[in-house]
């Protein structure tokens, strides 16, 4: 049977010594929440935090997967052993997903110093999927030096990723949209690096300039967002790119990045409580809910104070169904 | 808190890879069953033109349940050849492996002795291949 439950044992001795077929299980594990997650975390505990995480975000179509693949080569060459997690969407409707990033990352078969694997968003918002930031840590347990994380196809609000990578790079493309686009808040603020892809097109200057406008007119910061130009398929500007990488790596100080494992723990922490709260509060049975709904609804209560009287509820684990 | 209502459900969608061979450009049917697995709730993994020690290599990373290569233009019996190879290599025998495509009958018999166990040719329907594969995965579950 393949789902079988391996142990502990099993991923201490070979998802830490990186071997192919122990990672991609791990993965499936903490995934599915399966009876194996629990021995994986137990695994990697202590042995994460050393793998530069980088992020790449941005439109669909604007190139994030063909510039994922470059710039896998170009860490290769620069002896970096890679780790790549592609997000697609999973259908709202089916659960089902076409992961299709594999396609524009052929380059590497053979190669085992790099690892591709794509995850379904299922059901998660925010350009993610709930799994990602362990399966990160499993990656970075496993020895990756470089772990690119790829979302959905994202629109101005899939800010996650910013939690989970040390440097995001959004993905910028000529033509699809204006300096209106440009401004509004969102995904250029959480930008290390931004990147005009495909400049070989049409108004790729033009671009530039528009998303350097936005820019400098932002709040000044420590570290100056860069405007890098690219073309993915064809390896111009990834070995510049690259470069940017690391200086920008090199000025985030050691404590900065231990504080962004914390912050990310905290992050994780919080959205595992909410989920077994929204659980707890929303499932059959849940008279006091109810009530409290009604009152809501007729006018008697404000929404807030109905909240505010739910997360009471659930601090004392009364008012249930299913109490003990 | 009762643990039932608390923990996140264990969910185990089934994944499945399509491949097809580098030297056969017929992609239109695997694209086809790409988009029906997908409606049946399937995750999909879907990629360009592999050799047969990719597809191993993708099937391992991708930790699917279910490789299934599409093959029109021949060669079905080195490709699966290898194919099963390269999966004996990793031990990796448990994951199911259904042909489609075009593949002559008389070779039917010789690509199941070797393991595949399925095949899907014209005139059959994803909803076929769905119901293989939901039923060989669940005797699996419970071998």
């Amino acid at each position: 049977m393949r789902k079988r439950t391996r142990g502990a044992d099993y991923y201490r001795q070979h998802l830490l010594a990186g071997e192919r077929v122990a990672l991609a299980r791990a993965i499936t594990a903490v995934e599915n929440d399966s009876a194996d997650a629990r021995a994986v975390f137990k695994v990697i505990n202590g042995q994460v935090g050393r793998a530069h995480v980088i992020g790449f975000t941005g439109a669909p179509g604007a190139g994030k997967s063909s510039l994922v693949n470059s710039f896998t080569h170009e860490m290769r060459k620069r002896n970096n052993s890679v780790g790549v997690i592609a997000v697609d969407p999973s259908s709202p409707f089916t659960g089902g997903a076409i992961l299709g990033d594999r396609i524009r990352m052929s380059d590497h078969g053979g190669d085992d110093g790099v690892f591709v694997r794509s995850l379904a968003s299922r059901g998660h918002l925010g350009g993610l999927s709930r799994a990602t930031a362990r399966v990160v840590d499993i990656m970075d347990a496993a020895g990756k030096d470089v772990i690119i994380v790829e979302t959905v196809g994202t629109g101005q609000s899939e800010v996650e990723i910013m939690e989970i990578a040390q440097t995001v790079v959004v993905v910028c493309a000529p033509g699809l949209g204006d300096e209106i686009q440009a401004v509004k808040a969102g995904i250029l603020e959480i930008a290390n690096i931004l990147v005009v892809n495909k400049f070989d097109l049409p108004h790729a200057e033009r671009t530039a300039r528009h998303l350097k406008d936005a820019v400098e007119l932002g709040p000044q910061r420590d570290w100056p967002v860069p405007i890098m130009n690219t073309i993915a398929t064809d390896g111009e500007g990834i070995a510049e790119l690259a470069d940017m990488m690391d200086r920008h790596y090199q000025s985030i100080d050691q404590s900065e990045r231990e504080n962004a494992a914390v912050r990310r723990m905290r992050k994780l922490v919080a959205t595992a409580a909410a989920r077994q709260l929204n659980a707890w509060l929303d499932r059959p049975g849940a008279d006091a809910l109810d009530a409290l709904c009604e009152a809501v609804l007729r006018g008697e209560m404000e929404m807030e104070e109905a909240g505010a009287k739910a997360l009471d509820l659930a601090a004392n684990r009364s008012g249930g169904a299913d109490r003990p | 808190m009762n643990t039932e209502t608390t923990t996140g459900e264990s969910e185990q969608p089934i994944r499945v890879l399509l491949a097809k061979p580098t030297h056969d450009v017929h992609d239109r049917g695997v694209r086809l069953v790409a988009r029906r697995f997908r409606d049946y709730g399937f995750e999909v993994v879907f990629t360009n033109f592999l050799l047969a020690h990719e597809i191993v290599d993708t099937a391992i990373e991708e930790d699917v349940d279910v490789i299934g290569v599409s093959i029109s233009a021949g060669g079905q019996i080195p490709i699966f050849e290898d194919l099963f190879a390269g999966l004996k290599e990793h031990d990796l025998e448990d994951i199911t492996v259904i042909g489609g495509g075009v593949i002559p009958y008389d070779d039917e018999e010789t690509l199941k002795a070797m393991g595949v166990k399925a095949i899907f040719g014209p005139g059959t329907s994803a909803e076929e291949a769905r119901d293989m594969i939901e039923r060989e995965l669940n005797n699996e579950a419970e071998a």
